[in-house]
């Protein structure tokens, strides 16, 4: 039985391969390559501009000065701790505007379809053009965020211009953008709900309160174990958003580690450095991934 | 931007490209390559091949100068000098400033970059470091303004050729002067005299400011000039960021800002530029670039002038020049270096450049650089020449870009009165001394 089970199985990818090919060869070549070479270039000083080739790799060769340099410079934490301030301020706003979203969409009513096509079109946007509306948005005297805080009587800090809240407009730049997505996902999610607890919780007399926090929340956690390793994932990589609106300042107040290595490869023409820079984030992702693999045991309820 | 995106993708492209044996290259300048064949039909026609004397012979050259408007320019440029030198084939090829350099840095390491191409000063700078340009001293450099020529020269030796030139001048409001009734800023004005009449103009209104100059690393190593400092000691083997002079001129650029306010901070810009501060009526006086003067005829409705930019203990001004430089594997660097040096030096490229309203050339023939002054506002027009007599370049390091944002970052902190400029000088000695390895 199980034998036969696993023969389908063989069958079956055989058959998925021809149509993988393609992507996986793009794959490979743009992606996986890249990625290893940059594991030997992380042990050298190789500077981005001379011919690349095997010798590279032994002429330049520095063992792990590289990775020595990064952790005992105190950059690497303060960008390493922008990032974390980030994800404090991104993953509990992005959860609840998307649940919010989510639940908000799953009522069977007029015009959801509508209202959800509305909610993903900021996933689509590309990141420049919602970086630079952001930048207008959140403009001190002139922007519309702080035009509305105005008419309720607060008058709204610098946002980008500000060491202070450079880092809260990213966050908000951010979710905007990322909610209609793990909404996304979190509709489906909810959908995905037998309505038979529903039920069960409706006969033994449960509010809704209860019934979202005791039937609703709990068989939610695969879809919110998911949406958290991503954000997770997208947190570390923060990139583009910054490079437009802040640049990393002001002050550097917004360097994060994709903008350190962008800076470290392309500007300072220290490619072997900016390797190794992203070799670290790389183990950082990694381990903080597996952790929450180990931990969801512990939270999140598969259903049957 | 996504630049670090954009960047990877141009890497992977550059990679596919020189697998596929540089199929682009060739469809990318049809029309001279079109000319040429035309040309050989006819030269062979006459049976006289050999106009020039030389072989024929076709060079790659690339540039992010001509993007954005004056990429006919270049085409008109390149027609005159193939009609000098019909031998030479050039295939210009023309990237958008953004993606220019990650591009350049990908096809430099992958062995594919052109015979000849354009950088900015901050990339020549690691450039010519790193053993991947031509020496230059061949060329005939007898047209060049000497100063902008010695900007390329790297110890030594000659490993750029500088492709156009522009220069910062003090701008001011007109009108605001009159209503502060100040006299207008004269070419023997010192930032004593700046200070006094920005104090003047500060006190016509609260949104009202006296002057702007940039807070950076690029304004702060010419007022350190102005002052006698500089940031390296003569044989660059030390930092000398902390010395009283740099603090001075230092001091001076931040107490506007934090002192007599005469400069608005950060938030008092309320993220404006400070070009548009200036349309906007709303500051007197403005040190930039001579590039800015075609935007401000459109868009100022109020009258401005320009004059040398003020000095400290003495003048200097800057220079900003593109560098033309050869690749040092090409294997047809005579060719590349008699375009560069023509397309840099010559009076008809020159002309054309000028006639354009392009940007100026780096040459020493007034004749040609006199059509410039008849062009205006500025009426003062002069002030741009006369600014050439006080030069000042910026110290080529390996590492000039880390150099630069540290300097302009610590000056950021201190005008944001976090700490005081002494330590911002120190701070970035001690950044710069601990980052940057200097030979």
């Amino acid at each position: 039985m199980a034998k036969q089970k696993r023969k389908v199985e063989k069958k079956k990818i055989i058959q998925a391969l021809p149509f993988m090919l393609p992507s996986f060869i793009g794959m490979l070549i743009f992606s996986l390559c890249p990625v290893l070479i940059a594991v030997f270039l992380s042990f050298t000083d190789w500077n981005g501009l001379e011919k690349l080739n095997v010798q590279t790799f032994t002429d330049h060769f520095i063992g792990v000065d590289n990775y020595k340099t990064i952790l005992s410079s105190s950059e690497f934490w303060t960008v390493l701790l922008h990032t974390l301030y980030y994800i404090a301020l991104y993953i509990p706003l992005v959860f609840i505007a998307s649940l919010g979203i989510a639940l908000l969409l799953n009522k069977k009513k007029k015009g959801t379809m509508v209202l959800r096509v509305l909610y993903y079109i900021p996933v689509l946007t590309s990141w420049v053009a919602a970086s630079l509306i952001w930048k207008w948005v959140l403009s001190p005297k002139y922007g519309i965020f702080n035009q509305i805080l105005g008419i309720v009587g607060i008058s709204g800090p610098g946002w980008l211009t500000s060491e202070v809240w450079a880092m809260p407009g990213i966050v908000l730049a951010s979710v905007w953008k990322d909610m209609g997505f793990f909404g996304l996902f979190l509709l489906s999610g909810l959908s995905a709900i037998d309505p038979t607890y529903y039920e069960a919780a409706k006969v033994d007399g449960a509010g809704r309160i209860v019934t979202f926090f005791k039937v609703t929340l709990p068989l939610l956690t695969p879809s919110i174990f998911f949406c958290l390793i991503m954000s997770l994932i997208n947190a570390f990589q923060l990139f583009p958003q910054v490079q437009i609106m802040t640049e990393g300042g002001p002050n550097g107040a917004t360097q994060v580690m994709v903008e350190r290595i962008y800076t470290y490869g392309f500007s300072y023409f220290k490619m072997g450095y900016a390797s190794a820079y992203s070799w670290l984030l790389f183990l950082i992702i990694f381990v903080l991934t597996m952790i929450q693999m180990k931990l969801q045991n512990g939270w999140v309820h598969y259903e049957s | 931007m996504k630049r670090g995106l954009a960047a990877l993708l141009i890497s992977t492209m550059v990679l596919g490209l020189t697998a596929c044996g540089g199929v682009k290259q060739e469809t990318q300048a049809e029309t001279p390559q079109a000319e040429t064949e035309e040309k050989m039909a006819d030269d062979s026609g006459n049976g006289s091949a050999d106009v020039a004397g030389g072989e024929e012979v076709t060079i790659k050259y690339c540039n992010f100068n001509a993007s954005g408007g004056n990429e006919e320019t270049l085409a008109a440029m390149y027609e005159k000098f193939h009609e000098q030198y019909p031998n030479i084939t050039v295939d210009i090829e023309t990237v958008a400033y953004d993606d220019y350099f990650t591009m350049m840095q990908t096809r430099v390491a992958g062995g594919t970059a052109p015979d000849c191409y354009e950088l900015n000063i901050e990339n020549f700078a690691s450039y010519a470091s790193k053993g991947v340009l031509a020496d230059l001293s061949g060329a005939d450099t007898s047209n060049f303004n000497e100063t902008a020529l010695s900007a390329f020269n790297v110890e030594g030796t000659q490993y750029g050729l500088p492709g156009n030139f522009s220069n910062v001048v003090l701008i001011y409001n007109k009108d605001l002067f009159d209503q502060a009734g100040v006299s207008y800023p004269t070419d023997d004005w010192t930032w004593e005299d700046v200070q006094e009449a920005a104090e003047k103009i500060r006190s016509l209104s609260d949104d009202i400011y006296g002057i702007y100059a940039p807070l950076t690393y690029n304004e702060f190593y010419k007022v350190a000039a102005q002052y006698g400092g500089s940031l390296l000691n003569e044989d660059k083997t030390e930092f000398t960021i902390n010395s009283p002079e740099n603090l001075k001129a230092a001091q001076m650029m931040i107490d506007r800002v934090v002192d007599s306010n005469v400069q608005p901070n950060e938030e008092q810009m309320a993220g404006m530029g400070d070009w548009d501060l200036f349309e906007s009526g709303r500051v007197g006086m403005i040190t930039t670039g001579i590039w800015a003067f075609n935007t401000f005829k459109d868009a100022c409705d109020f009258e401005w002038d320009i004059c040398v930019e003020p000095g400290g203990t003495k003048k200097a001004t800057h220079f900003f020049s593109n560098a033309l430089v050869v690749n040092a594997d090409s294997d047809k660097k005579e060719a590349a270096t008699t375009w560069i040096t023509w397309l840099a030096s010559s009076d008809e490229a020159a002309q054309i450049r000028i006639d354009a309203g392009w940007d100026l050339p780096a040459i020493k023939n007034q004749e040609v650089l006199d059509d410039y002054l008849t062009i205006t506002p500025p009426d003062n027009k002069q002030a741009v020449f006369a600014s050439l007599n006080y030069l000042t370049v910026p110290t080529i390091i390996e590492d000039y870009s880390m150099m630069s944002d540290i300097i302009t970052e610590k000056l950021s902190e201190a005008a944001s009165g976090k700490i005081s400029v002494q330590d911002a000088l120190e701070q970035a000695q001690a950044e710069c001394e601990s980052s940057i390895n200097l030979k």
